[in-house]
This record gives C-alpha cells, sequence and structure tokens, in this order.
C-alpha cells in the first residue's frame, strides 16, 4: 500500500541560493499528485528532497520537514539509503544499466538489500515486477539480452518494473515520458494508473494534458524573476485546476496564456 | 525575386585552403606509419647478420655475454624475454588496483580541492625522468624495503614466488616492480580518472534512487563504465613497464633464468636493461644481437597491444 507524505515549510537550496521557498503540501496515499509549472521553478527539486536524492549534489541541503507516514525523513537517524528504498524513483531519461540484461536490471535493486536470493523467488520476482510495468509479454522470451537493446519506452518501462521490485511505498516520476514517442507515452500513462493501486505516485509534467489525464491532484509550482526562488502557488484536485482553478497565475498557465 | 546574382552562383572562398589541410592531415598520419616501418626496418636489417650471418660466430659472441651458460640466440633471449614480461606484469599487477583506487577517491570521493591537488600531484609523478626513480630505486628503496622483503620471506615464503632468502641488498625483480610500478601508475590513474568522471550521472543516480550505498553504487555503475577504458590505461602502463630501462639497469641485479624467484637476486633481467648494459662495450656482431634481442622487445609491445586492442573491443562491445 501506498504512504502518505506531508511537506511542511520546507526550504530548498544549492549551498546558499534557496531554490524554492515555503512548500507545504499533502500527498495522499494512492492518488497520483502531479507536479506542474514552468521551467526553473522548481518542481524537479521539491521531487528529488522526497526521496533525499536532492542532497547528492555537494552543498545542497534542506530545512524544514518531509514526512512519510508521520516519519520524518530529515531526521538525524534517518539514513538516506534507506529512504530510497521506500521511496522509487524514475528519472526524465529511461536509463537502464547498460552492462546488464533486463533480468539483472530487474534485479539490481533487489541484489543491494537481499543478497541471497534464490532462482525461482528471482524468477518470479522478475516476472510480477514486468507483468506490473506491463513489459513482461514484449520481453518474456529474452530476459537475458541487453536491457539497453530495448525501445526508449520500454527502457523506460523496464526503469518501473527496476524501482518497483523493491517494493516501495511512493514511486517517484521526474518527466518520466518526455523522452518517449506519444504511443509510449500512452503505455505508460496506462501503467502509472494502475500502479496508483499500490503505490503512492508522484510525477513532475511539463505536459498539462498529461497531468489532466493521469493525476488526481496537482500542484502548480512558480517563480516571481528568474533568479528568485521557486514556490508553491496553487494545490487543488485536478478537475478544480483544470476547469476552475481559483488562482490567477494558475489560471494564465493552465489556460496557455505564459509558460 | 530580386536580379541579383543568387549565391548558389557566386564562387565559395578557403577551397585551396581546404585541399592543403587535407593533405597536412593526410602526410601527419602517414608519417606514422613511416616511422613505424622504418624502425621495424632498422632492427631487422641491423639484426640481420646474427640471423643469417655465420651461427659460429654468433655462438662465440653469445657466450661471451653469457659467460658461457647460453649458445645460441633463442637460448639467450629467452630468459630476457621471460624477465621483461615478469617485471612488467608484476608492476602492472601492484600498480593496476593502487591506481583504480586513487582515481575512485578523486573521482568520487576526494573533495574539489582535494581532487584538484591529487590530480596534479599524480601527473607531476609522470614527468619524473626514469633516470631519477633509478637513483632513488637504488639508493633509497633497496635499503629501505629489504625488511619488509625479509619478513614476507619469512611468512609467505610457501608461496613459491616469495620464496626465500630474501637478497640483501635487495636488487631484486620485486624492488624493480615497486618502483615500475609507481612510474606506471600516474597514466593509469589519469586515464581511469578521466574515464570515471565520464560515467552519466543518469546512471550514478539510478543505482542511488534503488538505495545503493556509494559503494554499491559504484560498482553497479562507476566501474562497469570505466572498464573497457581502465583496462586500455592499464595496457599502455604494461607498455611503458615492459620498455623501461634506466630504472631496471641501475636497481636490479641481472641473472638468465627462467625465474620466479622474485625476492632472490640474479634471477632476471629485461631485454632494454641488458641492451643499456651491454651495449657500450660490444663489436659489431656483438651489437647486431642487442639489436636482435630489441627486435623481440619490439614484437611482444606490438602484440601486447594488440591483445590490448581485442580485449577493449570485446569489453566495450
Amino acid at each position: 500500500m501506498g504512504q502518505r507524505i506531508d511537506v511542511k515549510n520546507l526550504n530548498i537550496y544549492y549551498g546558499d541560493f534557496l531554490a524554492v521557498e515555503d512548500v507545504n503540501i499533502n500527498i495522499e496515499p494512492n492518488k497520483v499528485t502531479a507536479f506542474i509549472g514552468p521551467s526553473g521553478c522548481g518542481k524537479s527539486t521539491v521531487l528529488r528532497t522526497l526521496d533525499r536524492m536532492h542532497e547528492i549534489i555537494p552543498g545542497a541541503h534542506v530545512k524544514g520537514e518531509v514526512l512519510l507516514e508521520g516519519r520524518n525523513l530529515y531526521d538525524k537517524d534517518v539514513d538516506p539509503v534507506a529512504v530510497r528504498r521506500d521511496v522509487g524513483m524514475v528519472f526524465q531519461r529511461p536509463n537502464p544499466f547498460p552492462t546488464m540484461s533486463i533480468r539483472e536490471n530487474v534485479l539490481a535493486g533487489v541484489k543491494l538489500n537481499n543478497k541471497h536470493l534464490n532462482k525461482s523467488d528471482a524468477d518470479d520476482l522478475v516476472e510480477w515486477a514486468l507483468r506490473g510495468a506491463n513489459l513482461w509479454n514484449e520481453v518474456k522470451d529474452r530476459l537475458d539480452n541487453p536491457g539497453i537493446g530495448l525501445s526508449g519506452g520500454q527502457q523506460q518501462r523496464l526503469c518501473i518494473a527496476r524501482a518497483v521490485a523493491v517494493h516501495p511505498q511512493v514511486l517517484l516520476m521526474d518527466e518520466p515520458c518526455s523522452a518517449l514517442d506519444p504511443i509510449s507515452t500512452l503505455a505508460v500513462e496506462d501503467l502509472i494508473n494502475e500502479l496508483k493501486h499500490d503505490y503512492t505516485i508522484v510525477i513532475v509534467t511539463h505536459n498539462m494534458q498529461q497531468a489532466a489525464r493521469i493525476a488526481d491532484f496537482t500542484a502548480f509550482f512558480n517563480l516571481k524573476a528568474v533568479g528568485q526562488p521557486g514556490h508553491l502557488e496553487y494545490f487543488a484536485d485536478t478537475t478544480t485546476m483544470f476547469n476552475n482553478p481559483q488562482n490567477e497565475e494558475a489560471e494564465r498557465y493552465v489556460s496557455g496564456r505564459f509558460g | 525575386m530580386s536580379s541579383e546574382k543568387s549565391t548558389l552562383d557566386q564562387p565559395v572562398g578557403g577551397k585551396s585552403a581546404d585541399k592543403i589541410f587535407k593533405w597536412v592531415a593526410f602526410a601527419c598520419g602517414a608519417l606514422i606509419l613511416v616511422v613505424l616501418a622504418a624502425v621495424f626496418l632498422f632492427l631487422f636489417f641491423r639484426a640481420w647478420p646474427l640471423i643469417g650471418g655465420d651461427q659460429n660466430a654468433n655462438k662465440a659472441t653469445i657466450e661471451s655475454f653469457t659467460g658461457g651458460k647460453a649458445h645460441n640466440f633463442w637460448q639467450y633471449v629467452g630468459p630476457l624475454a621471460f624477465g621483461t614480461i615478469l617485471v612488467a606484469a608484476l608492476a602492472l599487477l601492484i600498480a593496476f588496483f593502487v591506481s583504480v583506487g586513487i582515481a575512485l577517491f578523486i573521482s568520487q570521493y576526494a573533495p574539489k580541492g582535494l581532487a584538484t591537488a591529487l590530480s596534479t600531484i599524480v601527473d607531476l609523478l609522470a614527468a619524473i625522468p626514469s633516470v631519477i626513480y633509478g637513483l632513488w630505486g637504488g639508493i633509497v628503496l633497496v635499503p629501505a624495503i629489504y625488511p619488509f622483503w625479509n619478513w614476507v620471506a619469512k611468512y609467505l615464503g610457501w608461496i613459491p614466488l616469495f620464496k626465500g632468502p630474501a637478497a640483501n641488498p635487495a636488487r631484486t625483480v620485486a624492488t624493480v616492480a615497486v618502483v615500475l610500478a609507481v612510474m606506471i601508475l600516474p597514466i593509469i590513474t589519469s586515464m581511469a580518472r578521466d574515464v570515471y568522471l565520464q560515467t552519466p550521472r543518469l546512471q550514478q543516480e539510478a543505482a542511488l534512487a534503488l538505495g545503493a550505498t556509494k559503494w554499491e553504487m559504484i560498482k553497479i555503475a562507476v566501474l562497469p563504465f570505466g572498464k573497457s577504458g581502465v583496462v586500455s590505461a592499464s595496457m599502455l602502463g604494461l607498455g611503458r613497464a615492459l620498455g623501461e630501462t634506466m630504472a631496471v639497469l641501475m636497481i636490479l641485479s641481472p641473472g638468465l633464468h627462467y625465474s620466479f624467484r622474485i625476492l632472490q637476486a640474479s634471477q632476471n633481467q629485461t631485454i632494454a636493461a641488458n641492451i643499456a648494459a651491454q651495449y657500450p662495450e660490444a663489436n659489431s656482431l656483438g651489437v647486431s644481437t642487442l639489436i636482435a634481442t630489441g627486435l623481440v622487445l619490439f614484437l611482444i609491445t606490438f602484440i601486447v597491444n594488440f591483445i590490448a586492442r581485442k580485449i577493449t573491443q570485446k569489453v566495450s562491445a
């Protein structure tokens, strides 16, 4: 089952530079929450604080709280490695490990947690994860082929299978379809709709139609000017966001008048 | 449409410069082939008196070089080739792991300032002339390392490679290998560092996002990505170790055996050091003999490079 995330008074820094200021947002379990907004508004940055990937950049840090089912991910005694095992991530461009087969890619994360997985358990897990990512039927006869031999859309679904295989509670997606063609995009969107039954999903997208199609809630991020920190301008359920937003900037953005 | 001449009809400038540059570039490319052929032909023709000449005279020359131990060219060059490969392989074995460690530290762990400083120092190591390494090895390292080799011989002597007693002074293959390892360290380190730094960020993040620790991330993303680059770097280092002359000449107490006793003196000699040692006193047939050993060294390095290319192709495929 998915878990809920509550972000409280989150300020995100790169060194001394305040990139995003004072984010407060409640992300519901087993729902799809989309982050939209113009380039540079910090939506990907916020996403990357939810699994502590933000801090792998030297000097990057946050102030504030990110609560996963009430537990602050930024508590002193929380290990970022453990956070990332609970909160999976799918990236902008498909990034299967180039030296690994399809099967090895799916198992890559699992092998980190659990070195001794016997073969039949591993087989079951590979099938389960690939079925979960709607990829099983396309690759079941060539699991030992390299992962990078697949098409872009298949690679992205392989990455989703890899993330799902470690049984995370939350799945973060950073523009997962921006490098895919429309048909592959559709396949991934269908998949997201199914995945939300098991996971909480947060997705960053540049494509407002995509947000409208798949998200239950939508957060609109904005920035006052270039060089100023980004902020969460407006957060609403997706129907309100796109049909009747109670925020002027959001209204201008979703109607295509800026951004 | 205007009545002016279309750009399609106007002459294009810079044509002759384009042609000249093409031929200059071609000449540079051809030059390398010419030089390689010239070296090979020099070695072959100067070695000819030994290969095709009077075999009785050759026998006398070789016996005078070896104090009567070897009677023909193959008996002479065999142990030399063996010694060359042994010393170079040991040096590579030592340098490889240290270099990869330094490169990983610089590229993955060190803060920026320290990484830059370390990179510079490693590059400086490459600028030290080999005769200086020879002096340092002979005067400082040989006495300093003896207690360590003695310890190794005492406790690890049951491994044939480390069979004692350790020679004192330690003018042995083991000590030479350590010095050569330091000499080839910079080239392997800097190439490995560069290739590790090029690991796609997306691959590293993929591993971290799965809950990999730093070391696990390096194992999954960085090392596989750098594999072919590190292999070719090692082969370049091996090539340098194979041909290294001064440092070996100044440290090693030579011998002409097919021996793995790297802690004992007077076991092996390398081709390059042997040429340098014998050349000043050799007569013309003696010089031919030495040049013939040089031809063998040339072939060995050629084969090593060839194998390296094959390995790199296979790894990166």
